[in-house]
Protein backbone atom coordinates (compact mmCIF):
# COMPACT_ATOMS: atom_id res chain seq x y z
CA UNK A 1 0.00 0.00 0.00
CA UNK A 2 2.92 2.44 1.23
CA UNK A 3 4.70 1.24 -2.11
CA UNK A 4 1.75 2.46 -4.36
CA UNK A 5 1.20 5.61 -2.69
CA UNK A 6 4.59 6.54 -3.27
CA UNK A 7 4.54 5.65 -7.43
CA UNK A 8 0.91 7.97 -7.00
CA UNK A 9 3.11 10.76 -5.90
CA UNK A 10 5.60 10.36 -8.00
CA UNK A 11 3.05 10.57 -10.65
CA UNK A 12 1.53 13.54 -9.35
CA UNK A 13 4.85 15.07 -8.57
CA UNK A 14 5.56 14.58 -12.95
CA UNK A 15 2.42 16.75 -13.22
CA UNK A 16 3.15 20.30 -14.24
CA UNK A 17 1.19 22.86 -12.33
CA UNK A 18 0.77 26.24 -12.23
CA UNK A 19 2.00 28.63 -10.32
CA UNK A 20 4.49 28.26 -7.63
CA UNK A 21 5.89 25.08 -6.20
CA UNK A 22 3.78 22.72 -4.00
CA UNK A 23 4.25 19.98 -1.42
CA UNK A 24 2.42 16.64 -0.85
CA UNK A 25 2.56 15.22 1.95
CA UNK A 26 1.08 12.25 3.87
CA UNK A 27 1.99 10.01 6.74
CA UNK A 28 1.81 6.66 8.33
CA UNK A 29 -0.71 7.26 10.41
CA UNK A 30 -3.08 10.03 11.52
CA UNK A 31 -4.10 7.79 14.61
CA UNK A 32 -1.69 6.72 17.01
CA UNK A 33 -3.72 4.62 19.80
CA UNK A 34 -1.92 3.83 23.19
CA UNK A 35 -3.23 0.37 24.32
CA UNK A 36 -2.01 -1.97 26.72
CA UNK A 37 0.83 -3.30 24.56
CA UNK A 38 2.00 0.36 23.59
CA UNK A 39 5.93 0.72 23.60
CA UNK A 40 6.06 3.61 21.16
CA UNK A 41 5.36 3.94 17.52
CA UNK A 42 7.30 5.01 14.83
CA UNK A 43 6.06 7.31 12.60
CA UNK A 44 6.43 7.71 8.67
CA UNK A 45 6.17 11.35 6.80
CA UNK A 46 6.96 11.45 3.88
CA UNK A 47 5.40 13.11 0.31
CA UNK A 48 6.86 14.95 -2.83
CA UNK A 49 7.86 18.10 -3.93
CA UNK A 50 5.31 19.42 -6.97
CA UNK A 51 7.53 22.04 -9.11
CA UNK A 52 5.50 24.65 -11.12
CA UNK A 53 7.14 23.83 -14.40
CA UNK A 54 6.97 19.72 -13.48
CA UNK A 55 11.02 18.90 -13.81
CA UNK A 56 13.15 18.69 -10.74
CA UNK A 57 15.63 21.14 -10.52
CA UNK A 58 19.58 19.19 -11.11
CA UNK A 59 20.02 20.39 -6.76
CA UNK A 60 18.57 18.78 -3.67
CA UNK A 61 16.01 20.70 -1.91
CA UNK A 62 16.05 21.46 1.27
CA UNK A 63 13.58 19.75 3.58
CA UNK A 64 13.19 20.09 7.26
CA UNK A 65 10.09 17.89 8.98
CA UNK A 66 8.95 19.41 12.42
CA UNK A 67 6.55 17.08 14.54
CA UNK A 68 5.22 18.40 17.66
CA UNK A 69 2.64 17.74 20.52
CA UNK A 70 0.26 19.44 22.34
CA UNK A 71 1.96 22.62 24.11
CA UNK A 72 1.42 23.10 27.98
CA UNK A 73 2.68 25.26 30.92
CA UNK A 74 5.56 23.41 32.83
CA UNK A 75 7.67 24.64 35.67
CA UNK A 76 11.34 23.42 35.58
CA UNK A 77 13.02 23.12 38.73
CA UNK A 78 16.73 23.07 39.76
CA UNK A 79 18.57 21.11 42.30
CA UNK A 80 21.48 22.46 44.59
CA UNK A 81 23.28 21.02 47.32
CA UNK A 82 21.93 22.44 50.83
CA UNK A 83 23.75 21.10 53.78
CA UNK A 84 24.70 18.16 51.92
CA UNK A 85 21.50 17.31 50.13
CA UNK A 86 19.93 17.98 47.11
CA UNK A 87 16.87 20.38 46.91
CA UNK A 88 15.23 21.76 44.41
CA UNK A 89 15.99 25.48 45.05
CA UNK A 90 15.30 27.35 41.88
CA UNK A 91 12.88 27.31 39.21
CA UNK A 92 11.34 28.67 35.90
CA UNK A 93 7.80 28.82 34.80
CA UNK A 94 7.06 28.69 30.80
CA UNK A 95 3.56 29.35 29.69
CA UNK A 96 3.46 26.94 26.31
CA UNK A 97 6.39 24.05 26.05
CA UNK A 98 5.37 21.24 23.47
CA UNK A 99 4.88 18.10 25.34
CA UNK A 100 6.48 16.42 22.10
CA UNK A 101 9.04 18.45 19.71
CA UNK A 102 11.54 16.38 16.77
CA UNK A 103 12.77 17.87 13.54
CA UNK A 104 14.20 16.15 10.95
CA UNK A 105 15.78 17.46 8.22
CA UNK A 106 18.00 16.71 4.94
CA UNK A 107 21.12 18.41 6.73
CA UNK A 108 21.82 20.63 9.31
CA UNK A 109 19.06 23.53 10.00
CA UNK A 110 22.16 26.14 10.59
CA UNK A 111 23.41 24.76 6.92
CA UNK A 112 20.20 26.01 5.24
CA UNK A 113 18.25 28.57 7.16
CA UNK A 114 19.65 31.68 8.84
CA UNK A 115 19.12 32.43 12.80
CA UNK A 116 15.97 34.77 12.03
CA UNK A 117 14.40 32.24 9.75
CA UNK A 118 14.57 29.30 11.35
CA UNK A 119 13.39 31.73 14.72
CA UNK A 120 10.42 32.51 12.65
CA UNK A 121 9.52 28.85 11.74
CA UNK A 122 10.72 27.30 15.22
CA UNK A 123 12.90 24.57 12.95
CA UNK A 124 15.36 23.54 15.17
CA UNK A 125 15.21 22.28 19.13
CA UNK A 126 17.53 26.13 20.04
CA UNK A 127 14.67 27.92 18.33
CA UNK A 128 11.98 26.34 20.19
CA UNK A 129 9.41 29.40 21.96
CA UNK A 130 8.91 28.30 25.04
CA UNK A 131 7.27 31.80 26.73
CA UNK A 132 9.03 32.26 30.14
CA UNK A 133 6.44 33.05 32.63
CA UNK A 134 8.57 33.92 35.55
CA UNK A 135 11.15 36.49 36.32
CA UNK A 136 14.79 34.77 35.81
CA UNK A 137 17.64 36.48 34.87
CA UNK A 138 17.86 35.88 30.88
CA UNK A 139 21.14 33.68 31.13
CA UNK A 140 19.15 32.16 33.70
CA UNK A 141 16.75 31.37 31.95
CA UNK A 142 18.91 30.13 29.02
CA UNK A 143 20.16 27.70 31.30
CA UNK A 144 16.59 26.25 32.31
CA UNK A 145 16.21 25.85 28.74
CA UNK A 146 18.98 24.09 27.77
CA UNK A 147 18.20 21.78 31.41
CA UNK A 148 14.70 20.93 30.07
CA UNK A 149 15.87 20.45 26.23
CA UNK A 150 18.35 17.98 27.83
CA UNK A 151 16.05 16.01 30.09
CA UNK A 152 13.31 15.83 27.56
CA UNK A 153 15.77 14.65 24.67
CA UNK A 154 17.24 11.50 27.18
CA UNK A 155 13.32 10.46 27.32
CA UNK A 156 12.98 10.33 23.54
CA UNK A 157 10.51 13.52 23.79
CA UNK A 158 12.38 15.88 22.28
CA UNK A 159 14.51 14.81 19.24
CA UNK A 160 16.66 16.37 16.34
CA UNK A 161 18.31 14.12 13.27
CA UNK A 162 19.72 16.52 11.16
CA UNK A 163 20.05 13.73 8.53
CA UNK A 164 16.67 12.28 9.51
CA UNK A 165 15.08 13.40 6.04
CA UNK A 166 16.27 11.38 2.82
CA UNK A 167 15.12 12.58 -0.79
CA UNK A 168 15.06 10.66 -3.99
CA UNK A 169 15.03 11.88 -7.29
CA UNK A 170 15.38 15.32 -5.94
CA UNK A 171 11.67 14.99 -5.53
CA UNK A 172 10.54 12.64 -2.96
CA UNK A 173 11.11 12.63 0.42
CA UNK A 174 10.33 10.83 3.82
CA UNK A 175 11.55 10.79 7.01
CA UNK A 176 10.85 8.44 9.98
CA UNK A 177 9.67 10.03 13.66
CA UNK A 178 10.94 8.31 16.99
CA UNK A 179 7.59 8.35 19.16
CA UNK A 180 8.28 7.38 22.66
CA UNK A 181 5.71 5.28 24.90
CA UNK A 182 5.86 8.40 27.70
CA UNK A 183 4.41 10.46 25.36
CA UNK A 184 1.71 12.83 26.05
CA UNK A 185 -1.58 12.37 24.70
CA UNK A 186 -3.16 15.08 22.49
CA UNK A 187 -3.26 16.44 19.00
CA UNK A 188 0.07 16.51 17.14
CA UNK A 189 0.86 18.62 14.09
CA UNK A 190 3.66 17.64 11.71
CA UNK A 191 4.94 20.45 9.44
CA UNK A 192 7.36 19.96 6.25
CA UNK A 193 9.26 22.54 5.08
CA UNK A 194 10.64 23.02 1.56
CA UNK A 195 13.44 25.47 1.88
CA UNK A 196 15.74 26.51 -0.80
CA UNK A 197 18.59 29.28 -1.15
CA UNK A 198 17.96 29.72 2.61
CA UNK A 199 14.28 30.71 1.88
CA UNK A 200 11.16 28.61 2.96
CA UNK A 201 8.94 28.44 -0.59
CA UNK A 202 6.37 26.02 0.47
CA UNK A 203 5.10 24.58 4.21
CA UNK A 204 2.25 22.05 4.33
CA UNK A 205 0.73 20.35 7.27
CA UNK A 206 -0.86 17.17 8.61
CA UNK A 207 -2.63 16.25 12.17
CA UNK A 208 -1.82 13.19 14.31
CA UNK A 209 -4.42 12.25 17.13
CA UNK A 210 -2.14 10.70 19.85
CA UNK A 211 -4.67 9.27 22.91
CA UNK A 212 -5.64 6.14 24.54
CA UNK A 213 -7.85 3.98 23.30
CA UNK A 214 -9.80 0.81 24.64
CA UNK A 215 -9.03 -0.16 28.32
CA UNK A 216 -6.30 2.40 28.75
CA UNK A 217 -8.80 4.84 27.79
CA UNK A 218 -11.37 3.53 30.22
CA UNK A 219 -8.91 3.45 32.95
CA UNK A 220 -7.72 6.92 32.79
CA UNK A 221 -11.40 8.22 32.01
CA UNK A 222 -12.43 6.96 35.05
CA UNK A 223 -9.62 8.31 37.16
CA UNK A 224 -10.39 11.58 35.78
CA UNK A 225 -14.17 11.61 36.15
CA UNK A 226 -15.64 9.47 38.12
CA UNK A 227 -12.33 9.12 40.88
CA UNK A 228 -14.85 8.07 43.91
CA UNK A 229 -16.24 5.23 42.07
CA UNK A 230 -12.79 4.69 40.87
CA UNK A 231 -11.30 4.58 44.32
CA UNK A 232 -14.08 2.35 45.49
CA UNK A 233 -13.16 -0.12 42.64
CA UNK A 234 -9.29 -0.51 43.41
CA UNK A 235 -10.24 -1.16 46.89
CA UNK A 236 -12.45 -3.50 46.34
CA UNK A 237 -10.06 -5.15 43.77
CA UNK A 238 -7.37 -5.22 46.73
CA UNK A 239 -9.64 -6.87 48.72
CA UNK A 240 -11.03 -9.45 47.30
CA UNK A 241 -7.51 -10.07 45.68
CA UNK A 242 -5.98 -10.69 49.02
CA UNK A 243 -9.19 -12.42 50.79
CA UNK A 244 -9.43 -14.84 47.67
CA UNK A 245 -5.67 -15.67 48.32
CA UNK A 246 -6.13 -16.01 52.44
CA UNK A 247 -8.97 -18.43 50.96
CA UNK A 248 -7.26 -20.53 48.96
CA UNK A 249 -4.52 -21.31 50.78
CA UNK A 250 -6.32 -21.98 54.12
CA UNK A 251 -8.11 -24.59 52.40
CA UNK A 252 -4.93 -26.09 50.87
CA UNK B 1 6.03 -8.24 28.58
CA UNK B 2 5.47 -4.53 28.18
CA UNK B 3 2.52 -3.24 29.51
CA UNK B 4 1.42 0.44 29.71
CA UNK B 5 0.34 2.25 33.26
CA UNK B 6 -2.49 4.20 32.03
CA UNK B 7 -2.01 6.33 35.06
CA UNK B 8 1.46 6.52 35.58
CA UNK B 9 1.78 7.27 31.78
CA UNK B 10 4.77 4.69 31.52
CA UNK B 11 5.12 1.21 29.82
CA UNK B 12 7.08 -1.21 32.44
CA UNK B 13 7.97 -4.68 31.94
CA UNK B 14 5.22 -6.35 33.56
CA UNK B 15 7.28 -9.37 34.52
CA UNK B 16 9.57 -6.82 36.66
CA UNK B 17 6.46 -5.27 38.56
CA UNK B 18 5.14 -9.09 39.15
CA UNK B 19 8.68 -10.03 40.48
CA UNK B 20 8.84 -6.92 42.76
CA UNK B 21 5.38 -7.90 44.04
CA UNK B 22 6.50 -11.63 44.59
CA UNK B 23 9.23 -9.92 46.33
CA UNK B 24 7.93 -7.95 48.70
CA UNK B 25 5.21 -10.68 49.36
CA UNK B 26 8.15 -13.03 50.23
CA UNK B 27 9.66 -10.83 52.69
CA UNK B 28 6.14 -9.51 54.32
CA UNK B 29 4.80 -13.07 54.50
CA UNK B 30 8.09 -14.10 56.32
CA UNK B 31 8.27 -11.09 58.73
CA UNK B 32 5.04 -10.04 58.64
CA UNK B 33 4.99 -6.60 57.46
CA UNK B 34 3.26 -5.01 55.05
CA UNK B 35 6.46 -4.29 52.86
CA UNK B 36 5.26 -1.03 51.73
CA UNK B 37 8.37 0.19 52.88
CA UNK B 38 9.98 -2.17 50.00
CA UNK B 39 7.88 -1.38 47.14
CA UNK B 40 7.52 2.55 47.32
CA UNK B 41 11.25 3.08 46.69
CA UNK B 42 11.54 0.33 44.75
CA UNK B 43 8.78 1.60 42.26
CA UNK B 44 10.54 4.88 42.32
CA UNK B 45 14.24 3.17 41.61
CA UNK B 46 12.57 1.41 38.41
CA UNK B 47 10.97 4.82 37.48
CA UNK B 48 7.61 5.55 38.22
CA UNK B 49 6.20 8.79 39.28
CA UNK B 50 6.61 9.00 43.09
CA UNK B 51 3.25 10.17 43.59
CA UNK B 52 1.98 6.79 41.80
CA UNK B 53 4.30 4.96 43.09
CA UNK B 54 3.06 5.92 46.86
CA UNK B 55 -0.92 5.89 46.08
CA UNK B 56 -0.81 2.24 44.36
CA UNK B 57 1.18 1.12 47.01
CA UNK B 58 -1.36 1.82 49.84
CA UNK B 59 -3.93 0.04 47.28
CA UNK B 60 -1.29 -2.88 47.53
CA UNK B 61 -0.80 -3.02 51.37
CA UNK B 62 -4.65 -3.00 51.87
CA UNK B 63 -5.09 -6.03 49.69
CA UNK B 64 -1.95 -7.75 51.51
CA UNK B 65 -3.43 -7.38 54.89
CA UNK B 66 -6.98 -8.73 54.12
CA UNK B 67 -6.13 -12.06 54.68
CA UNK B 68 -3.80 -11.65 57.47
CA UNK B 69 -6.19 -9.59 59.06
CA UNK B 70 -9.08 -11.95 58.76
CA UNK B 71 -6.92 -14.88 59.87
CA UNK B 72 -6.30 -12.83 63.34
CA UNK B 73 -9.83 -11.81 63.89
CA UNK B 74 -11.27 -15.35 63.29
CA UNK B 75 -8.38 -16.61 66.00
CA UNK B 76 -9.82 -13.66 68.26
CA UNK B 77 -6.43 -11.75 67.92
CA UNK B 78 -8.44 -8.09 67.57
CA UNK B 79 -8.87 -5.80 70.18
CA UNK B 80 -11.66 -4.17 68.09
CA UNK B 81 -11.85 -0.94 70.60
CA UNK B 82 -8.46 -0.46 70.28
CA UNK B 83 -8.79 -0.80 66.39
CA UNK B 84 -11.34 1.35 65.88
CA UNK B 85 -9.32 3.86 67.93
CA UNK B 86 -6.43 3.50 65.99
CA UNK B 87 -8.40 3.50 63.13
CA UNK B 88 -10.11 6.96 63.58
CA UNK B 89 -6.95 8.43 64.30
CA UNK B 90 -5.67 7.28 61.11
CA UNK B 91 -8.21 8.40 59.19
CA UNK B 92 -7.67 12.17 60.85
CA UNK B 93 -3.66 11.43 60.03
CA UNK B 94 -4.72 10.91 56.40
CA UNK B 95 -6.64 13.28 55.94
CA UNK B 96 -3.61 15.72 57.24
CA UNK B 97 -1.04 13.94 55.34
CA UNK B 98 -3.16 14.26 52.23
CA UNK B 99 -2.95 18.41 52.56
CA UNK B 100 1.01 18.01 53.32
CA UNK B 101 0.94 15.78 49.88
CA UNK B 102 -0.44 18.60 47.88
CA UNK B 103 1.62 21.25 49.33
CA UNK B 104 4.66 19.30 48.96
CA UNK B 105 3.51 18.84 45.35
CA UNK B 106 2.85 22.36 44.64
CA UNK B 107 6.18 23.23 45.57
CA UNK B 108 8.64 21.02 43.86
CA UNK B 109 9.51 19.25 47.36
CA UNK B 110 7.84 16.04 47.42
CA UNK B 111 10.11 13.68 46.10
CA UNK B 112 12.62 15.01 48.36
CA UNK B 113 10.34 14.49 50.99
CA UNK B 114 8.88 11.33 50.44
CA UNK B 115 13.20 9.98 50.59
CA UNK B 116 13.92 12.26 53.68
CA UNK B 117 10.63 10.88 55.84
CA UNK B 118 12.16 7.38 54.67
CA UNK B 119 15.46 8.12 55.92
CA UNK B 120 14.53 9.74 59.32
CA UNK B 121 12.35 6.80 60.08
CA UNK B 122 13.51 3.44 58.90
CA UNK B 123 17.15 4.65 59.76
CA UNK B 124 16.01 4.81 63.14
CA UNK B 125 13.67 2.25 63.30
CA UNK B 126 16.04 -0.03 61.49
CA UNK B 127 18.48 0.91 64.39
CA UNK B 128 16.37 0.03 67.53
CA UNK B 129 15.58 -3.36 65.81
CA UNK B 130 19.20 -4.06 64.72
CA UNK B 131 20.00 -3.28 68.39
CA UNK B 132 16.89 -5.70 69.99
CA UNK B 133 17.88 -8.14 67.66
CA UNK B 134 21.41 -8.49 68.15
CA UNK B 135 20.96 -8.21 72.45
CA UNK B 136 18.47 -10.69 71.66
CA UNK B 137 20.48 -13.26 69.95
CA UNK B 138 23.59 -12.25 72.25
CA UNK B 139 21.69 -13.41 75.64
CA UNK B 140 20.00 -16.82 73.69
CA UNK B 141 23.98 -17.81 73.25
CA UNK B 142 24.92 -16.59 76.36
CA UNK B 143 21.80 -18.91 77.80
CA UNK B 144 20.04 -16.21 79.54
CA UNK B 145 16.19 -15.35 78.80
CA UNK B 146 15.63 -12.79 76.08
CA UNK B 147 15.94 -8.79 77.81
CA UNK B 148 12.35 -7.80 78.06
CA UNK B 149 11.62 -3.44 78.74
CA UNK B 150 10.15 -3.33 81.78
CA UNK B 151 8.46 0.10 81.72
CA UNK B 152 5.12 -1.01 80.84
CA UNK B 153 3.14 1.91 81.56
CA UNK B 154 5.01 4.71 79.94
CA UNK B 155 4.44 8.70 82.26
CA UNK B 156 3.28 10.27 79.45
CA UNK B 157 0.36 8.39 78.33
CA UNK B 158 -0.39 7.52 82.33
CA UNK B 159 -0.94 11.48 82.49
CA UNK B 160 -3.18 11.54 79.69
CA UNK B 161 -6.97 12.00 80.50
CA UNK B 162 -10.51 10.01 80.16
CA UNK B 163 -8.67 6.68 80.53
CA UNK B 164 -11.02 3.76 79.43
CA UNK B 165 -10.57 0.13 79.86
CA UNK B 166 -9.43 -2.00 76.51
CA UNK B 167 -10.46 -5.62 77.88
CA UNK B 168 -8.52 -7.52 75.31
CA UNK B 169 -5.09 -5.02 74.63
CA UNK B 170 -5.32 -5.30 79.28
CA UNK B 171 -4.98 -1.79 79.19
CA UNK B 172 -6.98 0.81 81.38
CA UNK B 173 -5.64 4.09 79.68
CA UNK B 174 -6.89 7.18 77.68
CA UNK B 175 -7.90 7.01 73.93
CA UNK B 176 -5.88 9.62 73.18
CA UNK B 177 -2.36 8.06 73.44
CA UNK B 178 -3.60 5.39 70.68
CA UNK B 179 -5.69 8.25 68.69
CA UNK B 180 -2.34 10.32 68.24
CA UNK B 181 -0.45 7.12 67.63
CA UNK B 182 -3.05 6.48 64.93
CA UNK B 183 -3.20 9.92 63.51
CA UNK B 184 0.80 10.23 63.24
CA UNK B 185 1.13 6.66 60.93
CA UNK B 186 -1.85 7.65 59.11
CA UNK B 187 0.09 10.81 58.35
CA UNK B 188 2.76 8.57 57.11
CA UNK B 189 0.56 5.94 55.53
CA UNK B 190 0.09 8.95 52.81
CA UNK B 191 3.14 10.70 52.31
CA UNK B 192 5.33 7.23 52.28
CA UNK B 193 2.96 4.90 50.75
CA UNK B 194 3.32 2.30 53.55
CA UNK B 195 0.99 0.29 56.21
CA UNK B 196 3.17 1.57 59.00
CA UNK B 197 3.23 -1.53 61.17
CA UNK B 198 7.13 -1.24 61.11
CA UNK B 199 5.94 1.95 63.47
CA UNK B 200 2.79 0.64 65.31
CA UNK B 201 3.61 -2.46 66.24
CA UNK B 202 6.69 -1.36 68.45
CA UNK B 203 4.82 1.46 69.64
CA UNK B 204 1.90 -1.10 70.47
CA UNK B 205 4.30 -2.57 72.27
CA UNK B 206 6.91 -0.33 74.01
CA UNK B 207 4.65 2.79 74.31
CA UNK B 208 1.46 1.92 75.05
CA UNK B 209 2.30 -1.90 76.79
CA UNK B 210 -0.75 -3.88 74.71
CA UNK B 211 -0.67 -7.60 75.41
CA UNK B 212 1.77 -9.57 72.94
CA UNK B 213 -1.44 -11.80 71.22
CA UNK B 214 -3.74 -8.78 69.91
CA UNK B 215 -0.65 -6.42 68.85
CA UNK B 216 -0.36 -7.79 65.62
CA UNK B 217 -3.92 -8.15 64.43
CA UNK B 218 -5.18 -4.90 65.50
CA UNK B 219 -2.26 -3.70 63.57
CA UNK B 220 -3.55 -5.19 60.42
CA UNK B 221 -6.92 -3.82 61.38
CA UNK B 222 -5.75 -0.63 61.26
CA UNK B 223 -3.38 -0.80 58.05
CA UNK B 224 -6.53 -2.29 55.75
CA UNK B 225 -8.40 0.65 57.01
CA UNK B 226 -6.50 3.04 56.91
CA UNK B 227 -4.51 2.05 53.24
CA UNK B 228 -7.76 1.82 51.77
CA UNK B 229 -9.25 5.43 52.93
CA UNK B 230 -5.69 6.45 51.72
CA UNK B 231 -6.33 4.58 47.91
CA UNK B 232 -9.79 6.83 48.19
CA UNK B 233 -8.05 10.27 49.31
CA UNK B 234 -5.16 9.64 46.39
CA UNK B 235 -8.11 8.62 43.63
CA UNK B 236 -9.39 11.33 44.59
CA UNK B 237 -7.56 14.10 45.30
CA UNK B 238 -4.15 13.52 43.52
CA UNK B 239 -5.73 11.17 40.78
CA UNK B 240 -2.77 8.89 40.72
CA UNK B 241 -4.14 5.78 41.96
CA UNK B 242 -3.03 3.22 39.41
CA UNK B 243 -5.36 0.35 38.99
CA UNK B 244 -2.84 -2.17 36.23
CA UNK B 245 0.16 -1.55 38.63
CA UNK B 246 -1.63 -2.44 41.95
CA UNK B 247 -3.11 -5.31 40.62
CA UNK B 248 0.80 -6.47 39.24
CA UNK B 249 2.17 -6.04 42.05
CA UNK B 250 -0.75 -7.80 44.50
CA UNK B 251 -0.62 -10.82 41.76
CA UNK B 252 3.05 -11.37 42.75
CA UNK B 253 2.08 -10.06 46.35
CA UNK B 254 -0.04 -12.67 47.27
CA UNK B 255 1.74 -15.29 45.83
CA UNK B 256 5.18 -14.23 47.36
CA UNK B 257 3.52 -14.42 50.86
CA UNK B 258 2.73 -17.92 50.57
CA UNK B 259 6.41 -18.57 50.26
CA UNK B 260 7.12 -16.53 52.82
CA UNK B 261 4.78 -17.07 55.64
CA UNK B 262 6.40 -20.91 54.91
CA UNK B 263 10.13 -19.83 55.10
CA UNK B 264 9.41 -18.04 58.40
CA UNK B 265 8.69 -21.34 60.27
CA UNK B 266 11.35 -23.02 58.98
CA UNK B 267 13.64 -20.12 60.63
CA UNK B 268 14.50 -18.83 64.06
CA UNK B 269 12.87 -15.43 65.41
CA UNK B 270 16.11 -13.76 66.68
CA UNK B 271 17.45 -14.49 62.75
CA UNK B 272 14.55 -13.56 61.61
CA UNK B 273 14.28 -10.28 63.66
CA UNK B 274 18.41 -9.18 62.37
CA UNK B 275 17.34 -10.00 58.92
CA UNK B 276 14.71 -7.33 59.07
CA UNK B 277 16.71 -4.87 60.78
CA UNK B 278 19.36 -5.15 58.13
CA UNK B 279 16.99 -4.90 55.12
CA UNK B 280 15.25 -2.14 56.78
CA UNK B 281 18.56 -0.17 57.38
CA UNK B 282 19.60 -1.01 53.84
CA UNK B 283 16.87 0.75 52.14
CA UNK B 284 17.37 3.88 54.40
CA UNK B 285 21.24 3.95 53.37
CA UNK B 286 20.89 3.40 49.51
CA UNK B 287 17.95 6.39 50.03
CA UNK B 288 20.12 8.65 51.73
CA UNK B 289 23.01 7.99 49.54
CA UNK B 290 20.50 8.96 46.44
CA UNK B 291 20.20 12.16 48.40
CA UNK B 292 23.45 13.19 48.57
CA UNK B 293 24.92 12.43 45.78
CA UNK B 294 24.92 14.86 42.99
CA UNK B 295 21.69 13.40 40.53
CA UNK B 296 22.29 12.40 37.27
CA UNK B 297 20.10 16.00 36.05
CA UNK B 298 19.76 18.74 38.17
CA UNK B 299 16.86 19.86 36.07
CA UNK B 300 13.46 18.06 36.24
CA UNK B 301 9.79 19.50 34.73
CA UNK B 302 6.88 19.02 36.27
CA UNK B 303 3.52 19.84 34.42
CA UNK B 304 0.47 21.74 35.19
CA UNK B 305 -1.21 19.97 38.33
Amino acid sequence: MMRWTFTLLLLLAGQPVLGATKLISDISQSRIDIEYSFAGANLLVFGAVQYADGRAPGDTPDIAIVVRGPAEPITVRRKARVAGIWLNTAKARYESAPGFYAVASSRPVRDMLDETTAAIYEIGLEHLQLSPASANAPTDLQAFEAGLVNLRKRAGLYAENPRGVSVVENMLYSARINIPSAVPVGDYEAQIFLIRQGRVIATTDRRIAIGKSGFERAVYVAAQGHSLTYGLVAVALALLAGWGAGQLTRRS
Amino acid sequence: MDIYLPIAEVSVNAAIIVAMGLLVGFLSGMFGVGGGFLTTPLLIFYGIPPAVAVASSATQITGSSVSGALAHWRRGGVDPKMGAVLIAGGLGGALIGSVFFRLLQKSGQIDIAISLTYVVLLGSVGGLMLRDAISGLLAKRAGRPAPTRANRHNRFVAMLPWRTRFYKSGLYMSPLAPLLLGLFVGVLTVIMGVGGGFIMIPAMIYLLGMQAGVVIGTSLMQIVAVTAATTMLHAVNTKSVDIVLAVLLLTGGVIGAQFGANAAQKLPAEKLRLALALLVLAVAIRLFVGLTWRPGDLYSVQGPA
